[in-house]
C-alpha cells in the first residue's frame, strides 16, 4: 500500500508525520534545545507560500499529522494562515509550543483557522526552577495562562516537561500542576542527547536512583487517577539506561519528515548534525527528496550496517538504533548505537552513567541555548 | 510520544448483550478526530501527535458514529449496509463499542 504512484519504489513507508521548523528564533534559552549548535548561522526561513506547498506536496504523500514547532512558531505572524491552509487539507494541526507571548485573542484565532490540538512546554514546576531553566525570568507564569486558557478554549493539550537532573526530584510536582492544569496528555521525556542537550549531559543525564525513584512515583501518580481523571501521564526513560537501543523515528526516512526553518528536509530534526549532505524543498519536490535523495536513502534498509549490527538478529526491530547517536559518540554514523551492550562503544555509555552516579558530574558549567553561546561554539569548531 | 499504531480491537466475548448499551449514543472522543485517508485507503482516528490506522470493520462502525443514532440503529443500518454479514455482527459491533468506550477511548457516551 506504500506505493502511491506507479513509478514509485516499494517498500518505503509514507512520511505520515510533517514537522515543520518554522524558525529557529525562540524567546526560551533551554540547554537541552533540540536545534543545532550553529542555529545563529542559519537565519533564512521559508516564505508562507512555501510552507503551503510543503504541506500541499507532503499530503499527498500520505502526511497526515502536521507539527508547527521551531524555534518558537509563535514568531511567524503567518501562522494563523499557515494552519488554516493545512487544516483545509486535511491535517490534523499541532502546535508545539513555549506559551510565551502567546495572547487569548491570538489562541481564539488558531481555533478559527482550524488548530486542532496544542502542546505547552513547561521546563519545571515552580517559577523560580523553571525561569532558571528556560532562561527567561516571565516564563512560569505566562505558561500557566497559556495552559489555562488552551482548557477554557475546548483544545486538546498535552503538557510536556523535559526531565532531567535538574528537575526530576520535583517530579511529583510537576505531575500535580499538569493534572491542576487538566492536561489530556503529559509527556514526562527524559532529555535525549544531542547538540545542546550532549554539551550539556553531565548537568542533564540523571543518576539511576534519581531515575527509579521518578519512575515509581509516576507509576504511583497512574494509580491514584486511574479511573477518575483521563489525564495520561507517559514517561520516557533515557536511553542511556537501556541495553538495547531504540528503533529511532519507526527507521529512517520511513514516517518522519522534518522540515528545517530554511527549507532543508530531515529524516529527523537531529540529523543535520550528520555528515551528510539534505535536500532542500527549494530545489526538489517533496516526492523526490522523500523516495529518491541520497540523505532519504542514506540508511534505508540493513546495508549500510556494520557489525555486530549486520548479523544481529535484532536489526529490524531497532534499526541499529539511532544513526546521530552513533554519529556523535563514535564518529561514524555507520556504528552501533552505543546504548547496545553489543556495541564496541557502549562504554561510552556506561561511562555517562557512572559519572551521572556521582556527586558532583559536571565540570564545566551549563550552557545555555543563545545566540552568543552559538557563536562561541561554532568558532571553537 | 510521536506514534503510530495499526490498531483492531480484539473482539471480546460477552456472555449476553446488554440492553442499555444498546440504547446508548456513542460520539467521537473531542481528542480524536475521524478521517478518511485516500492516500494509504483507510480510515484513521487523528489525535494529538498520533494516529491510529483503522481496519476495514472498525471504519465502517465509525463513520456511523455521529452523536444522534444509537448503537441499535447502528447495528441494524450495518445490516443493511452489509446484507452478507454473519449472525456475529451484532456482538461484534458491542465489543467494538465496548472497548471503544471503556478501555481505548475513542468513544463517550452522549
Amino acid at each position: 500500500m506504500n506505493c502511491i504512484g506507479s513509478n514509485l519504489p516499494e517498500g518505503i513507508g509514507q512520511p505520515l508525520w510533517l514537522l515543520a521548523e518554522l524558525t529557529y528564533r525562540c524567546p526560551l534559552q533551554c540547554p537541552y534545545c533540540s536545534n543545532p549548535l550553529n542555529y545563529d548561522q542559519q537565519k533564512d526561513e521559508l516564505t508562507t507560500e512555501q510552507w503551503i506547498e510543503v504541506f500541499r506536496q507532503s499530503r499527498a504523500l500520505g502526511a497526515a499529522q502536521l507539527g508547527f514547532s521551531g524555534g518558537e512558531p509563535l514568531l511567524r505572524d503567518d501562522l494563523e494562515e499557515l494552519i488554516k491552509a493545512a487544516r483545509e487539507m486535511g491535517y490534523y494541526t499541532n502546535l508545539i509550543t513555549s506559551g510565551m507571548g502567546l495572547t487569548f485573542e491570538r489562541m481564539q484565532a488558531f481555533k478559527e483557522a482550524g488548530l486542532d490540538h496544542i502542546q505547552v512546554s513547561f521546563q519545571a514546576s515552580d517559577a523560580e526552577m523553571n525561569d532558571y531553566l528556560s532562561g527567561n525570568k516571565r516564563s512560569f507564569k505566562e505558561k500557566l495562562e497559556v495552559a489555562r486558557t488552551v482548557k477554557q478554549l475546548g483544545y486538546p493539550m498535552v503538557f510536556n516537561c523535559v526531565i532531567h537532573r535538574e528537575n526530576i526530584d520535583q517530579i511529583d510536582k510537576i505531575i500535580e500542576l499538569s493534572i491542576e492544569l487538566e492536561s489530556d496528555y503529559v509527556e514526562l521525556a527524559t532529555s535525549q542527547y544531542y547538540g545542546w542537550a550532549l554539551k550539556n549531559r553531565d548537568h542533564l543525564l540523571p543518576s539511576k536512583a534519581q531515575l527509579v525513584e521518578a519512575e515509581s512515583i509516576t507509576n504511583r501518580y497512574r494509580e491514584q487517577i486511574k479511573g477518575k481523571i483521563r489525564t495520561k501521564l507517559i514517561f520516557v526513560v533515557p536511553d542511556y539506561y537501556e541495553e538495547r537501543p531504540k528503533g529511532c523515528m519507526n527507521g529512517w526516512g520511513n514516517l518522519f519528515l522534518t522540515i528545517t526553518p530554511d527549507g532543508t528536509a530531515l529524516p529527523c530534526h537531529s540529523a543535520r548534525e550528520l555528515p551528510i549532505e539534505f535536500p532542500n524543498v527549494v530545489d526538489e519536490t517533496i516526492e523526490t527528496i522523500w523516495y529518491r535523495s541520497n540523505g532519504f536513502n542514506h540508511f534505508r534498509g540493513y546495508e549500510w550496517m556494520t557489525e555486530p549490527c549486520r548479523s544481529c538478529d535484532e536489526k529490524e526491530k531497532d534499526f541499529g538504533g539511532c544513526r546521530c547517536q552513533a554519529f556523535l559518540l563514535t564518529g561514524d554514523a555507520n556504528n552501533a548505537d552505543p546504548v547496545c551492550a553489543k556495541s564496541p562503544h557502549h562504554h561510552l555509555i556506561t561511562d555517562a552513567r557512572d559519572n551521572a552516579n556521582t556527586a558532583q558530574p559536571a565540570k564545566e558549567p551549563m550552557i545555555y541555548r543563545n545566540r552568543k553561546n552559538s557563536q562561541k561554539l561554532i568558532a571553537v569548531g | 510520544m510521536k506514534t503510530v499504531v495499526t490498531e483492531t480491537p480484539e473482539n471480546q466475548t460477552r456472555d449476553k448483550v446488554e440492553e442499555p448499551l444498546l440504547q446508548q449514543v456513542p460520539e467521537i472522543n473531542r481528542l480524536f478526530r475521524f478521517q478518511w485517508e485516500a492516500s494509504s485507503n483507510n480510515h484513521v482516528l487523528l489525535y494529538p501527535e498520533g494516529m491510529v490506522q483503522l481496519n476495514e470493520s472498525a471504519g465502517a462502525i465509525l463513520t456511523h458514529v455521529d452523536g444522534t443514532k444509537t448503537i441499535a440503529e447502528i447495528i441494524s443500518q450495518l445490516k443493511q449496509q452489509f446484507p452478507e454479514a454473519d449472525a456475529s455482527l451484532d456482538q461484534d459491533v458491542i465489543d467494538f463499542f465496548t472497548e471503544a468506550h471503556h478501555e481505548l477511548h475513542w468513544i463517550e457516551f452522549a
